[in-house]
């Protein structure tokens, strides 16, 4: 049997990997961005020259012939269903009798004017971050429209290259639509403590252009104008899926999948960031665009290709950033707000960098969530403790034993318990005694 | 605050400048006094002196013809007593470098304190000002890798090069011809008188610099990983190891006129260690060099298995070794030149363990010439293997390849592929240890900043992503790879040895 599997980013190399642990199946794995497999995630830091490209690679270039993963360099631009047949942009056909659709995500642009001036890009691919090296060459200001985890990501990158960052968000505080509110203007202080010009509440209504069709500023809705000499799109990703628009395949905003990433063909599959559940589980996003969920949806993948059918479950939520040089780790469906039937504690540290936050439940006091700001905590502790209920008298108690800090760091743990027997006398937790030497 | 550290680069610049002159400078003049001095076999004198004669007064400007005449005469000497076949009378002692190093006169000799300020508190204070503002501008702690790639002293450049050049040059001159840098050891002599009651050697002077090296660019690594206390503490202690044990303790012991040992080097990385002149030397001193004989052996018999089953390698590799040390210091802006491949990986095996071989064989042959008194060992000469040891291992590998490709192979070339001692260790930490890195579930991005940054050339990343432990005999715990990762996925830990295997993963993942 052959396997093409179109995009070699983690879901479609994932996929790939596990077929050939179970099978003999023929693979192919088709991509235009990249020969090899890398890690997306790694793209700042090329940038930023914490790495080379070569860095960003998990598999050594023998790997893929070693394992019969054959690679092609190719750009698919229509497939015929029905001969089960691809076709690239030079013409070129190729026959398959499972296809997997793995193709990621681009960068949202909403039609702003000005969207496609030169200097104006997103950061997403390999050669975003070609171009975004091309763009900032010798520049002062930027502006980064968009305050998600690519337009953190943006900023740090420019900051590093001491170019002047403005930072157009449309909420009131950054990231707030995920974060609370505490931990948004947590981060919000950090982002100001390096420079970076934090604009809130502010949309773009236009991008101009210089003589020369390149980017000289911007224009915010309020009409105010902001001079700059590049401007990163990062509000957000959708479905990379252009090409599969009027086919017999159907889409929404991705390509729509059952849970076992099922299309509505026989033998056409989608996962990862261009995939869309169709019935996707209750409070959870019906399009995953994370690392670890690509990685997991293509384990459940594989064994269905190879003859298993395998639902896909993520289990419990969770997941982790780095805000310039702040980590967060968050396990458990934390939102903006509690759930109603959610307590919420916040403890925060008096330098202001570090937090924690526990959701529990008002019934029973049955842990849901935590999120960490600059605390390291274990994720198997944590999601043993959400999946099973453990109240949270027990789960404050214990939580040195998730704490993931490295050795002589400081413990936090007294400092956050007297903080909740405080504000919840009701689950009162023992102090831990003082220990001298933790080993 | 920029202007500061090009001022500081400028001051360190013109002080290793100056450095680097001082064997050009100065004269060199032979007098019967230094003579008599330095050649104090009344023997050797008589059958010396008659060729020494005519350098006697005679001002040399430079010391490459002083040291050429010297050698002419001195080899004169013997060369007549081999052709007579007076075996007997043949002079084995190298008298080359005391005789150079009195002989100097002029500008060096007279301004050994001067000099020694500006070559080493100068370069030292000129290499702080240039790393200290960077605390300013960088006022946020946090991992700053910025543009490492990106500059040819950190990416192979050519400058990488030449700093390459210059480090196996000094090592070179250091083992090969101290003659020719008795200028550089004229400086710290009057440190020497004071620490050791002697005169200063050129492995005084080696190490002093070591220590000069490892406290500048430890501050370094102060103001890089003030966030991290687990680097804070970890620097400390290798440089305290190295002041006290490895510089102070051994000259002070000289001076009380006690045998001088490192009592932190062990054997098999210090491979002289059970050498007869060594053994004779400390079994001269009666008890005390009986229990300094006693602690080497108790270090690598007891004290490997010991501290590696309860802490890892890392307690000696990364805490405690003055090869570590070094990479740790000095070493440390060239971390992410090391090679991640797998074959990288197979010959490090093979070579490390060969050295390791190497280093027992020689050893056993050496003591077998001690007790025995034959000098051949299956027909082979003992003192050939262990000079072959000393210069391929001792000199070529752990000297001018370990530190002098820094800047082209990363900073644990040495520990990595050539260290007896960190191969034994391994082999305890790989099957009897607790020490491992756990990694945190799914957290993983495969981002590979953990494997760019490993010293050892480690591919964490291929264990992280697969949520297993690392668990690799060359892993020496420097605890870079935990401080970089973006996510918080890394962590070394010494926590009971079961499941010390096993990866931590969720059931829905775990199932795979």
């Amino acid at each position: 049997m052959k396997i093409v599997i179109i995009g070699n980013g983690i879901s479609g190399i994932t996929t790939a990997r596990y077929i050939r642990k179970q099978s003999d199946h023929e693979i192919l794995v088709i991509s235009s961005e990249s020969e090899h497999f890398f890690s997306r995630t790694a793209l700042m830091y090329i940038y930023m020259g914490h790495m080379k490209y070569e860095h960003t690679k998990p598999y050594e270039d023998w790997f893929w012939k070693k394992n019969k993963i054959e690679l092609k360099n190719a750009f698919v631009d229509q497939i015929d269903f029905d001969a089960k047949s691809l076709r690239t942009t030079i013409g070129e056909h190729v026959s398959y009798d499972k296809l997997v659709i793995a193709t990621g995500s681009k960068t949202n642009k909403f039609g702003w004017k000005g969207q496609d001036l030169k200097g104006v890009q997103g950061l997403y691919s390999k050669q975003d971050v070609e171009l975004m090296e091309e763009n900032t060459d010798g520049i002062k200001e930027a502006v980064i429209i968009g305050g998600g985890l690519i337009g953190i990501e943006m900023a740090e990158m420019l900051n590093s290259r001491g170019i002047k960052v403005n930072f157009l968000i449309r909420e009131k505080e950054y990231w707030n639509n995920v974060l609370p509110k505490e931990e948004a203007l947590l981060v919000g202080r950090h982002i100001a403590e390096h420079h970076i010009n934090l604009i809130t509440e502010t949309e773009l209504e236009e991008i101009l252009a210089d003589e020369n069709g390149r980017v000289k500023s911007i224009i915010t809705k309020a009409g105010k104008e902001i001079k700059c000499q590049f401007v990163g799109l990062t509000a957000g990703v959708s479905p990379n899926i252009d090409f599969l628009k009027n086919t017999p395949l159907k889409t929404d905003r991705g390509v729509l999948v059952n849970e076992v990433l099922e299309t509505n063909l026989p033998d056409i599959y989608a996962l990862g960031d261009c995939a869309q559940f169709t019935n996707p589980k209750e409070k959870h996003p019906p399009i995953e665009q994370l690392w670890y969920t690509g990685r997991m949806q293509a384990k459940a993948l594989a064994k269905t290709i190879c003859g298993t059918p395998t639902k896909y479950d993520r289990g419990i939520w969770f997941n982790s950033a780095k805000f310039l040089d702040i980590e967060y780790q968050t396990y458990g469906l934390m939102f903006k707000e509690p759930f109603d039937d959610e307590e919420t504690f916040y403890w925060e540290y008096a330098n202001g960098k570090i937090s924690f936050r526990a959701n529990f439940s008002k019934e029973d006091g049955a842990l849901r969530g935590f999120n960490f700001f600059g605390i390291r905590f274990k994720q198997v502790v944590a999601d043993d403790w959400i999946r099973n209920k453990v109240n949270i008298s027990k789960c404050m108690n214990d939580l040195n034993k998730g704490f993931f800090d490295p050795e002589f760091y400081k413990n936090y743990h007294r400092a956050i318990i007297n903080s909740f027997n405080q504000e919840f006398p009701q689950h009162l937790v023992k102090v831990p005694k003082k220990k001298f030497l933790v080993f | 605050m920029k202007i500061i550290r090009q001022i500081g680069l400028i001051i360190f610049l013109t002080c290793l400048a100056i450095f680097i002159a001082l064997p050009f400078l100065g004269k060199y003049q032979l007098t019967e006094n230094i003579f008599t001095q330095t050649v104090s076999d009344a023997n050797q004198q008589t059958l010396l002196k008659p060729a020494l004669k005519s350098m006697f007064g005679k001002e040399y400007i430079s010391n490459k013809e002083f040291i050429s005449d010297f050698n002419k005469a001195f080899d004169g000497v013997n060369d007549e007593f081999k052709k007579r076949q007076e075996w007997d009378k043949v002079i084995y002692t190298d008298y080359t470098f005391p005789i150079v190093k009195k002989s100097s006169i002029g500008f060096v000799a007279d301004n050994q304190q001067l000099l020694f300020f500006i070559c080493f508190i100068g370069g030292a204070l000129g290499g702080l000002l240039f790393m200290i503002p960077a605390m300013f501008i960088e006022p946020v702690s946090g991992i700053k890798h910025n543009d490492i790639f990106k500059k040819g002293i950190t990416n192979k450049g050519i400058i990488a090069f030449l700093f390459a050049a210059g480090l196996i040059g000094f090592y070179i001159l250091l083992y090969k011809a101290p003659a020719y840098i008795t200028n550089w050891v004229l400086l710290v002599d009057p440190l020497s008188l004071k620490l050791s009651g002697s005169e200063a050697s050129q492995w005084f002077l080696y190490g002093f610099l070591y220590c000069l090296v490892m406290t500048t660019m430890a501050v370094r690594m102060y103001i890089k990983y003030r966030h991290n206390n687990y680097e804070l503490v970890r620097t400390t202690s290798v440089l305290f190891f190295q002041i006290a044990f490895a510089f102070l303790i051994p000259n002070i012991m000289s001076k009380l006129m006690l045998p001088s040992m490192d009592f932190k080097n062990m054997w098999p990385l210090d491979y002289s260690f059970f050498f007869d002149y060594r053994l004779n030397d400390l079994l001269a001193h009666g008890m005390l060099g009986y229990w300094m004989i006693g602690w080497g052996i108790f270090l690598f018999v007891v004290g490997v298995p010991v501290m590696v089953y309860f802490f890892g390698k890392r307690w000696y590799c990364s805490w405690v070794c003055g090869c570590g040390g070094l990479a740790e210091t000095l070493g440390d802006p060239f971390r992410q030149l090391s090679d991640k491949s797998l074959k990288a990986w197979k010959y490090e095996r093979v070579i490390v363990h060969s050295v390791l071989v190497f280093a027992i064989l020689m050893t056993m042959s050496v003591l077998y010439t001690y007790f025995s008194g034959s000098p051949k060992l299956l027909g082979i000469d003992t003192y050939a293997i262990r000079e072959t040891y000393a210069f391929a291992i001792g000199f070529v590998f752990a000297g001018a390849i370990g530190t002098g490709f820094y800047p082209v192979m990363g900073n644990r070339v040495w520990c990595r592929f050539g260290c007896p001692l960190a191969a034994y260790l391994g082999i305890v930490q790989r099957f009897k240890s607790r020490f491992r890195i756990t990694t945190n579930g799914g957290q993983c991005i495969s981002c590979g900043n953990c494997s760019t940054y490993c010293e050892m050339g480690i591919d964490v990343r291929a264990y992280a992503q697969k949520g297993e432990n690392i668990i690799r005999s060359s892993c020496v715990g420097c605890g870079i790879c935990a401080a970089v990762c973006p996510r918080g996925v890394l962590k070394l830990e010494n926590s009971a040895e079961e499941g010390r295997f096993d990866a931590y993963l969720r059931p829905e993942e775990a199932d795979y």
